[in-house]
């Protein structure tokens, strides 16, 4: 009987696991990525504006979206916006070499055990957010279509940039 | 009576859980194995068209690759 009790115990919360919470959205607040265990530095998030980006390097896109990161954090970059961009190769010489010859100037961290990603569960890869300065997601973009895609950002940063902090 | 209804609720579960999106699917992070150039069918142009002659001539299941046919294996 208390065999059965612990089985039926065990399977409600199978079950609770996988319904809970779904992707994070727009609304949502930004959780704290300093709290998961990432190879690399996260960087001071608090007043700024921050753009959490998931890539890995088996994907295409991704590898078209880092030039167009690194011109958003060059233009953006001293008026507070902060890129996060946050690896989920599982083989850690991919990552590498991925990195290697992208050469990004913003920050990179690697969540290899996959820590972090599945709270933000990203529908797709790539899949950024846009943080603004009190901490809640604002936009989240799905893929990356080029300079579609940049000018969306440029347009949502400014904004962004253009609130106050409190 | 009690038992059985815990049986009951168990099996639910265990039904409900393996329907569950988060234990069958694979996530978009996690396909990088998936997105490998060997997982690619037609990343050799000779293997693909060795093997589709091999269906062609041996199985006669002409058609079923995207080219014209009817399944006779006689053209």
């Amino acid at each position: 009987m208390r065999l059965l009790l612990l089985l039926c115990g065990l399977t409600f919360a199978f079950v609770g696991r996988a319904a809970e919470t779904g992707p994070l959205k727009a609304g949502d607040a930004m959780p704290n990525l300093a709290g998961f265990a990432l190879t690399g530095t996260v960087p001071e998030t608090k007043g700024k504006v921050v753009l959490v980006d998931f890539w890995a390097s088996w994907c295409g896109p991704c590898k078209e979206s880092f030039p167009a990161l690194g011109r958003l954090h060059e233009k953006y970059k001293d008026k507070g916006l902060v890129i996060v961009a946050i690896g989920v190769d599982e083989t850690p010489a991919k990552f590498e070499e991925f990195l290697k010859k992208q050469k990004p100037a913003f920050a990179i961290v690697h969540d290899r055990e996959h820590k972090v990603v599945p709270v933000f569960k990203p529908a797709t890869m790539p899949t950024s957010y846009l943080i603004d300065r009190k901490g809640a997601v604002r936009v989240v973009h799905t893929g990356f279509k080029g300079a579609k895609t940049e000018e969306e950002y440029v347009k949502e940063i400014e904004a962004l940039l253009a609130e106050p902090a409190s | 009576m009690k038992k059985s209804i815990l049986l009951f609720l168990t099996a639910l579960g265990l039904l409900g859980s393996g329907c569950s999106t988060s234990l069958v699917r694979v996530q978009p992070w996690e396909r990088g194995n998936l997105a490998d150039s060997l997982m690619a069918p037609d990343r050799d142009p000779l293997n693909k068209a060795m093997t589709e002659h091999g269906y062609f001539s041996r199985e006669a299941s002409f058609g079923g690759g995207g080219v014209g046919g009817g399944g006779c294996g006689c053209n």
